[in-house]
């Protein structure tokens, strides 16, 4: 039993930082309509803004962690507004094909980008919170586990607040509604587009920075699976929608991590991709999606 | 008020708008009568900024705004109510309301706006929380035409708001339409295939034949014209 509750927490951080990323996905699936698989290597140079500021702050302190996590996300803010403002806007109305590509290309000098910058040797990332070992009964928490849930849950309720108690976030939820309609009472599409890169690209920072902690090292190549199961865990929940982004990726860090503290561990990146197929046999809309016409 | 001159709109080898120029000067109800596909919407949408055109100026008191983003547009005071009504479906009627209120800042006057709103349209106040979505098409019709006015224009522009509304209503929304001119001084510009209702309340006309303008003149001359007679009049 304690051994399941262990691995119950060990999921639950890693679900917290699958539901950064896939909140992100989810995000600008909402307002565009597509999906932006740069992401994920947006998340890898959050890992590296994050290992670059730690230089400058004081190591395995609370402030010193916070700063660095600041500095990763605003990096990343400034990534993910220059991703669009110079890949995806100039292809606002181009077919999504070409859209689809630019990402995958967009996706690929990302990582040869780091690689020529910072080499292609894993890096180990230092320890930017403090250290310790937390014993609740027979349960260890690691205490850069429990910055990763915090941190997470902090961000995502600080996401919440944006979306629906903003002047910009329900112009966000009025685009991903109807983007012509929403124009039409006066919002500014290209603010909201980017606005919602910005925050996307900076909760991939985050969850960067939270990654990285837990598996300390960093490549540019680092991106990748995270950022496909983040993909899943939008897809599972229900594309567009943002508690379906985090019940996803809760989900799937859980099952994850279950299995792979069992005898089958080596099929465990097995079940993310079968869980999607189950799932969109069951649910083609995802969990908390709701199946629309596309509208053309 | 609003200007239009040798207007071309195209949808790459489609020609929607062919070199259309008109007027309408403030405090009129003009209208945009015309069969389908004669590139009516295609011209509402260009003056709103949602279709950028091939050739042609647009002006809206005297200022071109030919090359604006739609929302420089409604910061202006010309409103848009697109056909289809695009209301946010998954949204309460506050919300939507709220959302015409946009670009409005201060609370005491959007909220009188919104009472203003419940006058001219009893039903939005009784359905205050229903989602948009559920609403008949009439109502949802109302709540496109409160959401437009909750931004302050000055300007209206219409797209078929009698589109799949029940005949009964289409009477109701039409005479709001002339009250909302009449008191409120706002200029009107309606596009419709019902030409019989919309040649009764408006001043002038054009008819758009293949994005052309076919005909044009006072609505009263235009009534027992022969040639939209036949076409638009039923005989
Ligand atoms: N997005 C588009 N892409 C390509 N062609 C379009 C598009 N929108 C309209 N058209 C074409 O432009 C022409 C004018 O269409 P428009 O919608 O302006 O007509 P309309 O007068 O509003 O017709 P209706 O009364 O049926 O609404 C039509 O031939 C239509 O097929
Ligand atoms: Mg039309």
């Amino acid at each position: 039993m304690s051994e399941f509750l262990q691995q119950l927490i060990n999921g639950l951080s890693l679900g917290a930082i699958y539901a950064l990323l896939a909140l992100g996905y989810t995000m600008v699936y909402g307002v565009l309509r597509f999906i932006n698989f740069a992401h994920a290597d947006v998340f890898m140079v959050g890992s590296f803004a994050g290992y670059y500021a730690a230089r400058h702050a004081p190591a395995g302190t609370l402030w010193g962690g916070l700063a660095v996590l600041a500095a990763a996300m605003a990096a990343c803010a400034v990534l993910g507004v220059l991703i669009e403002r110079f890949a995806y806007r100039p292809l606002r109305h181009a077919p999504k094909l070409n859209v689809l590509i630019a990402a995958i290309g967009l996706s690929l000098l990302l990582e040869y980008g780091v690689q020529l910058l910072f080499g292609a040797t894993p890096r180990n990332f230092p320890q930017v919170f403090p250290s310790a070992r937390l014993q609740f009964g027979p349960l260890t928490v690691s205490s850069n586990q429990l910055v990763v849930i915090v941190v997470s849950l902090g961000l995502l309720g600080g996401l919440q607040w944006i979306v629906f108690r903003t002047r910009l976030g329900a112009a966000m939820r009025a685009v991903s509604l109807n983007p012509r309609a929403a124009q039409l009472v006066g919002i500014n599409l290209n603010t909201v587009v980017a606005f919602t890169f910005a925050l996307g690209s900076a909760l991939a920072g985050a969850g960067g920075v939270l990654y990285a902690m837990n598996y300390p090292s960093i490549d540019p190549f680092m991106g990748v699976m995270p950022g496909l199961k983040a993909f899943v865990a939008a897809i599972l929940g229900g594309i567009g929608s943002l508690p379906g982004a985090a019940l996803g990726a809760l989900i799937l860090g859980g099952a994850e991590t279950l299995v792979g503290g069992s005898a089958y561990s080596t099929y465990k990146d097995a079940i993310a991709f079968g869980l999607l197929i189950v799932i969109m046999l069951l649910r083609p809309a995802g969990l908390l999606g709701r199946l629309t016409v596309e509208k053309v | 008020m609003l200007t239009v001159t040798d207007l071309s709109v195209a949808y790459g080898p489609i020609k929607a708008v062919n070199g259309i120029s008109f007027e309408i000067p403030r405090g009129a109800i003009v209208t945009l009568i015309g069969g389908n596909g004669a590139g009516k919407t295609t011209t509402l949408q260009t003056i709103s900024g949602l279709v950028r055109p091939a050739a042609g100026v647009i002006r809206f008191n005297q200022e071109d705004i030919t090359r604006l983003a739609p929302h420089e547009i409604v910061a202006r005071g010309l409103c848009h109510v697109p056909e289809g009504r695009l209301v946010f479906a998954n949204l309460s009627v506050a919300e939507n309301l709220a959302l015409g209120a946009y670009l409005q800042r201060d609370s005491a006057s959007i909220d009188r706006t919104r009472e203003h709103v419940f006058a001219l349209f009893p039903r939005l106040k009784e359905r205050l929380k229903q989602t948009a979505g559920t609403l008949s098409g009439g109502e949802q019709q109302m709540l496109a035409i409160g959401r437009a006015l909750m931004g302050w224009p000055t300007f209206l522009m219409l797209d078929e708001p009698s589109l799949g509304i029940a005949p009964r209503l289409v009477t109701t929304i039409f005479e709001k339409i002339v009250e909302i001119n009449r008191e409120e001084g706002l200029t009107i510009l309606l596009v419709e295939q019902n030409a019989h209702l919309a040649l009764e309340i408006s001043s002038h006309a054009y008819v758009l034949e293949t994005g052309q303008i076919a005909v044009a003149g006072a609505s009263r001359d235009l009534r027992d014209d022969p040639r939209l007679k036949a076409a638009y009049l039923g005989g």
